[in-house]
């Protein structure tokens, strides 16, 4: 039995195996199937949550690496100020297409606003690298994240 | 006023049970649907409404409940291109819906009812929803407007004149309504055989970019549904074991280790054909448990019918067929006296295309439930009618016995929509083996990334051989052209729509009906019978092939020719004013007569032009690139132009050419799905490598203003970006790129 | 008379020394006899496992039999493993116990006679791609555990695959001048003045583990170069490295913690994971271990003679672009360089990475302090690109992705050249031939 803090709450799941990727572990056993999962090898980002605020790739995390830290998902993102204010940009750009890469999208650039308040393009570019669209709604994420920055600094 | 009653079906949906048979289960989901309660959302979102509630449903495509939300029923899947947001927007704007109360939902099954009129058949594709939906959807939304309009005449014995609707509320002289509150009267209204349609200059949300997509929301929170995501009580997911070689089968199988994972369920066979997999589907009661135990499987392949060739050698068969004579697919003049002519400057040119994988970020999947006499499936469901036709024939039922439920689907770019059913077949025999073996609860069999890099139905390799004549002044008088493809169509129940004396019109579109004026034309096919790799439409079909080279030959001819390339390719459009305005349109904004700014120290400029039209869609782009001295590059800009009739979504018009842009670019870069011996070499995104962000250009998208009707844009952006980019490169370096990806052939 | 006689005395001498020199020969191949018996804690399998095929399998493990022995996919043990060495490709035999091609006829003391002189059944030398110049040093008791344990393995029925040498390298009977060389047929001694756990270590290193057969330098004639100990060595593409107590160039700077985990886990915190070879050595092998072996070997490593490395590998772990980097951007300095390994390493590697060098999910994937971004050819970074790498362990599974099919020789080339600027602070020059070259070591 493993007890997970997942976007605030603590909840305990029984017959967990420890093994399981946290990705398959958010989807299946906790229900949150906002965290996608597009390669299972941490090359597209999709499956991107954050754990103790950093990015990590849920596909290789296993989930008993992750007894004791806070898990955060795309369904708890919006509880944070800077989480809040890139979902917000998303839509008021009218980012998404198919969607099904956001969520990871929109997880990498909230700790890209955490940490680096007013990213360059280039800086962008380099922290959102690993998120892969196949929809081609990059120029936009971009645009997003210099909207949600501006949105934190106003 | 437009009259269109005609193609529209008016049936007052309130009068019948619009889900006979279904039961009240969900149809799909919208945004609004918490993800606690998502396990239990397909029972729930039936029984949401109160029994009492009320649905004023005058025809297929809309609802009116009593809560005052509008729903709108779309016929046509939502994949990212927008179309959820473009019916609804038609027949919001002629129901004088408040844009804030309208919601999508997917269309069931039912061709009689949803068929796509340009395509026969229940399906998205082509580019054709906004097309073959314009009037209809419009025409629909002017029928419930009547209604709600006549229910409130008589409700306030006012003449239906004096009643103006505005944004969900109707008014008349010291009344006013929303249409929630007559939703129940306008139900018992007849419904109109005639309506009127608003005259364009009336329009409040067609043609305004302010307008947000119907799913901008639930796909920021994890809350929209897709396939992947969708469950049902005591669900099993099933993961398959497919051979490495197309056409092998199971021969012996050791389901010891796999049966001993913990929550392992069932292991089953299920048998394919020329068309899908033959394999083994582990069940489990959730998804790594499935993946552990199909890697747990001991198999052994039998592969003596497998198919064997390797890239090397259907390039080789190809190349040797392009030496012979095809099946002519267009003649115009005589091009063998034209190249014979003295004082012709010939080109002889060679081009090799690879197959290319649709590589959406969602894999392959859907979600089945058995039951006796049919059965349910929930799927980003794309061609509805072929599918539903497939399974039936499957499970020997009737076709109205299988009910699809249309989910988003996480990109699809053509995938969705086989022909072949593949996916959905396999799904649904792996769910009858089980159901044979007392397993009798839902199953949604999902793909890893490996197994849809790998499961075929690619875009085909293209081979084309093409000679072209100048004359003495440089112009363009004879082009000859032979494309060797694998027909994406032929042995499929669907031929006839396509091929036609042998020729699949797929393989050469866009080539065999060039806009460009050259007097001596001819095209010729050869479609091989032997090359086992399943093939599908990918996004532009035929044209993603086609567009590359024409438009990399002509920019070859005007290099002949010491002509500016854009010039020259106007010279050739005179009597395509469509193709010439947006040609005209990218050059302009894109500033062509002034010098391209130039690089830093040992960096080079170039910029290239392409122009193109598919489904009735003219597209031009014009790249901007920086080469470096180790031949790697990037592309800097892109300036597109598009004329795709009335712009009813302006945004989405210019996200899809951005969107058709980046899909375009990451196969013009890097795009291959190679074979070795029978067997695929790419497995997942480290060998089939997608564009990042740091490669994606900044895109400039200029709308050509139009009041034709309404053409596609979901795939007309992609064939012009590669040979726009590959032009630039030829104007930066003198170097012509013959073969795609472009990959580091620079740097050689 | 005179000059007979001094003939016969010389030819006496001569033939006493002959027979001299063939009593020492014979004697010392394995003969029943045991002259310097290791002291009972040093050989052996750990005391807790009593079970005789137990201990035979801890012991083959040990001495990772396996790995060389066996085919991925293939039986264990029987053989064909290649070789590729210097002088052409040698294919390993089937150890099972299959009497027609395996070792299923041999006596104890001809296996014994195997691992110590080198020699085969038929008296035919083998080649010292089979470590006998380091198992020469293991007790009888041990081989025959070893062996033992073999013939409780099915039995393959597998022919050794002929080996592929040129002229004059498939003249076995040169080996036996090889040996006399080279081979110093001694058992192993424990040393006077160094504690149990040093002696053990000094066991499981040289003579079951054969650390040496890697690590060591060898000369031009193939022979360890004893008075490099450990100091490092390339073989097949791979670079084993300097596992000397060298605080700049081996593993003299890393803690106990890491050099346990390293060698039991196959990764360490702050020191990168093992691939490649050594990655399969932890797998087959050292994953095995108890912990007070484990602890032994930690203990052996760290007094083996400081030895340098070469020019330019000392390994940095205070790179200072990689210090200057959060883990999810470069810094602001960097960032302003286009760099094409750098657009590489943020597509495809900082997801599991970092920009810092610490593992993003995974200990196992810090590159900050690893000796593979400190070697200036980027050898070992090379075969993991074009590779990838697994490490399954019973305590992780690890994987990394082989970029060899989708990257140009050029991109490689730019990746590594990154790679090491950024988390070793080390220039490096890797061209695209460089790596054409190593994609068929």
């Amino acid at each position: 039995m493993i007890q997970l803090n997942i976007n605030g709450r603590v909840r305990s799941y029984e017959d967990v195996d420890p093994a399981m990727p946290l990705l398959w572990f958010l989807r299946d056993i906790a229900n949150l199937t906002g965290t996608k999962y597009g390669c299972g090898m941490a090359l597209c980002g999709a499956c991107t949550v954050h754990l103790d605020g950093q990015a990590v790739r849920s596909c290789v995390t296993p989930v008993g690496a992750v007894v004791g830290k806070m898990v955060s998902t795309v369904e708890g993102v919006g509880d944070d100020k800077v989480g809040h204010a890139v979902q917000a940009a998303w839509q008021k750009l009218d980012v998404v297409q198919c969607g099904y890469c956001q969520s990871g999208q929109i997880m990498s650039a909230t700790v890209l606003l955490h940490t680096n308040q007013n990213p360059s393009d280039a800086a962008i570019d380099v922290a959102m690298a690993g998120n892969v669209c196949r929809c081609g709604t990059y120029m936009r994420i971009r645009a997003a994240i210099h909207e949600a920055a501006n949105s934190l600094s106003a | 006023m437009s009259d269109s009653a005609r193609d529209i079906f008016i049936v007052n949906e309130s009068r019948r049970r619009f889900l006979e048979g279904m039961g009240g289960l969900a149809l799909a989901v919208y945004a609004g649907v918490a993800p606690a309660e998502q396990n239990r959302a397909t029972l729930s979102s039936g029984d949401k409404k109160p029994a009492e509630a009320v649905n004023f449903a005058p025809n297929a495509f809309v609802r009116i409940a009593s809560d005052n939300t509008v729903t709108v029923v779309s016929k046509h899947l939502e994949m990212g291109q927008g179309t959820y947001t473009g019916l609804a927007t038609l027949l919001a704007e002629e129901l004088d819906a408040d844009w804030e109360q309208v919601h999508v939902e997917g269309a069931p099954a039912d061709v009689t009812r949803y068929k796509n009129s340009l395509l026969g058949i229940q399906a998205t594709g082509g580019s054709t929803a906004m097309a073959n939906s314009f009037e209809q959807m419009r025409s629909a939304g002017a029928a419930a407007r009547a209604m709600l309009v006549a229910a409130a005449a008589q409700e306030w014995k006012v003449s239906r004149d004096s009643i103006t609707v505005e944004r969900g509320w109707l008014y008349a002289k010291g009344h006013k309504a929303s249409f929630g509150q007559l939703a129940a009267k306008a139900a018992q209204q007849s419904v109109p055989q005639r309506v009127a349609l608003k005259d364009p200059k009336d329009f409040k949300l067609i043609g305004k970019p302010a307008l947000h997509r119907k799913d901008y929301a639930d796909k920021t929170n994890g809350t929209a549904v897709f396939t992947q995501d969708y469950k049902l009580p005591d669900m099993l997911v099933a993961v398959a074991a497919h051979p490495k070689r197309f056409g092998a089968v199971p021969m012996k199988v050791n389901a010891e280790k796999a049966r001993a994972v913990p929550n392992v369920v069932e292991v089953v066979q299920f048998s394919g054909d020329r068309t899908r997999f033959s394999g083994i589907a582990v069940l489990a009661r959730n998804t790594w448990a499935a993946r552990s135990g199909r890697d747990a499987l001991e198999i052994d392949w039998d592969e003596s019918q497998a198919f064997k060739l390797g890239s090397a050698e259907i390039l080789a068969q190809y190349k040797d067929m392009a030496s012979k004579a095809g099946l002519v697919a267009r003649n115009e003049g005589d091009t063998d006296t034209a190249f014979a002519a003295h004082n012709v400057r010939l080109i002889e040119a060679e081009y090799e295309l690879p197959y290319l994988a649709h590589a959406p970020m969602e894999p392959m999947n859907c979600l089945v439930q058995l039951r006796e006499g049919g059965c349910e499936i929930w799927n980003g469901e794309q061609f509805q009618t072929g599918d539903q036709s497939a399974i039936a024939a499957m499970l020997k039922v009737p076709a109205d016995r299988v009910a699809l439920h249309q989910l988003y689907a996480g990109g699809s770019f053509g995938r969705r929509a086989n022909p072949s059913s593949d996916y959905l077949l396999e799904a649904v025999s792996i769910a009858k083996a089980a159901w044979d073996k007392g397993v009798r609860v839902p199953i949604k069999l999902m793909w890893t990334r490996e197994e849809d890099t790998r499961g075929g139905y690619y875009r085909p390799a293209f081979y084309h051989k093409a000679k072209l004549a100048l004359d003495g002044d440089g112009k363009l008088v004879a082009w000859q052209h032979h494309v060797v493809a694998q027909s994406i169509i032929k042995g499929t129940s669907f031929e006839s729509f396509a091929i036609k004396n042998g020729i699949d019109g797929l393989s050469v579109e866009g080539l065999a009906d060039m806009a460009y004026e050259v007097p001596n034309l001819r095209v010729e096919l050869t479609t091989p019978d032997n090359i086992r790799v399943p093939v599908l439409s990918w996004r532009s079909v035929g044209h993603s092939s086609n567009a590359f080279v024409s438009e990399v030959l002509v920019d070859e001819a005007a290099a002949a020719a010491r002509r500016d390339p854009y010039q020259y390719r106007r010279d050739m459009l005179r009597q395509a004013p469509r193709l010439k305005a947006v040609l005209d349109l990218a050059a302009t904004k894109a500033g062509w007569e002034r010098p391209l700014k130039s690089g830093a120290a040992g960096e080079k400029r170039g910029r290239g032009i392409a122009v193109h039209e598919a489904f009735n869609t003219c597209v031009a782009q014009l790249a901007e690139v920086t080469v470096k001295s180790d031949g790697s590059f990037k592309v800097d800009r892109v300036v597109c132009a598009v004329d795709c009739g009335l712009a009813i979504n302006p945004d989405v018009i210019v996200a899809q050419m951005q969107g058709g842009i980046g899909f375009g670019l990451a196969a013009a870069l890097h795009g291959a799905i190679t074979l070795k011996d029978g067997v695929v070499e790419q497995s997942n995104f480290h060998e089939y490598i997608p564009l990042r962000i740091n490669e994606m250009p900044v895109v400039d998208v200029h709308i050509v203003p139009s009041a034709e009707k309404p053409t596609g844009v979901g795939e007309t952006a992609v064939p012009v970006i590669a040979p726009a980019v590959v032009n630039a490169l030829y104007n930066a370096t003198g170097k012509r790129i013959r073969k795609l990806p472009i990959a580091d052939q620079l740097s050689s | 008379m005179k000059i007979r006689r001094v003939v016969f005395i010389a030819s006496a001498v001569s033939i006493a020394a002959g027979a001299g020199f063939t009593a020492y020969a014979l004697l010392t191949v394995g003969d029943g006899r045991e002259t310097n018996v290791p002291q009972p804690a040093v050989a052996g399998a750990p005391a807790s496992i009593t079970d005789p095929l137990a201990r035979g399998e801890y012991l083959a493990r040990a001495a990772d039999c396996i790995a060389c022995h066996t085919v991925a996919g293939k039986e264990p043990f029987a053989g064909g493993v290649a070789f590729k060495m210097p002088f052409g490709t040698i294919y390993s035999s089937n150890i099972t116990a299959d009497k027609e091609t395996g070792i299923g006829a041999w006596s104890d003391d001809d296996f014994v006679r195997a691992l110590r002189a080198g020699v085969g059944r038929s008296g035919e030398p083998l080649y010292p791609a089979f470590p006998y110049p380091s198992y020469t040093e293991l007790s009888r008791e041990d081989i025959l555990a070893i062996k033992a344990y073999l013939f409780s393995v099915p039995v393959a029925h597998a022919r050794a695959k002929a080996n592929e040498l040129s002229f004059p390298f498939n003249q076995r009977w040169g080996l036996s001048y090889w040996n006399a060389l080279f081979l110093r047929k001694e058992r192993f001694q424990s040393a006077q003045g160094k504690s149990a756990a040093w002696n053990r270590g000094a066991y499981l290193a040289t003579a079951l583990g054969h650390c040496n057969e890697c690590h060591t330098p060898r000369n031009l004639l193939y022979a360890l170069k004893h008075d490099r100990e450990l100091a490092g060595e390339v073989l097949q593409g791979w670079k084993a490295y300097n596992i000397t107590s060298d605080k700049m160039y081996g593993i003299g700077s890393w803690t106990d913690q890491q050099l346990s985990d390293y060698l039991s886990k196959g990764y360490a915190n702050g020191r990168g994971a093992a691939s490649g070879p050594m990655g399969e050595v932890v797998e087959n092998s050292l994953q095995y271990l108890t912990q007070e072996d484990v602890a032994a070997l930690v203990t052996y490593l760290r007094e083996v003679r400081p030895q340098q490395g070469e020019a330019g590998s000392e390994v940095n772990d205070h790179s200072p672009l990689a210090l200057a980097s959060t883990a999810d951007t470069p810094g602001a300095d960097e960032l302003a360089r286009e760099d094409r390994g750098r657009q590489l390493f943020a597509g495809d590697c900082a997801g599991c990475h970092l920009w810092n060098g610490r593992g993003r999910q995974n200990e196992a994937a810090a590159l900050l302090g690893t000796q593979a971004v400190n070697d200036p050819e980027a050898r070992n970074f090379t075969q993991v690109i074009l590779q990838g790498s697994q490490l399954r362990t019973a305590h992780s599974e690890g994987f990394m992705p082989s970029f060899g099919l989708a990257y140009s020789d050029a991109e490689v080339a730019a990746l590594g050249n990154f790679v090491l600027a950024h988390f070793g602070g080390k220039q490096s020059k890797l061209t695209s031939e460089d790596i054409a070259k190593r994609r068929s070591p």
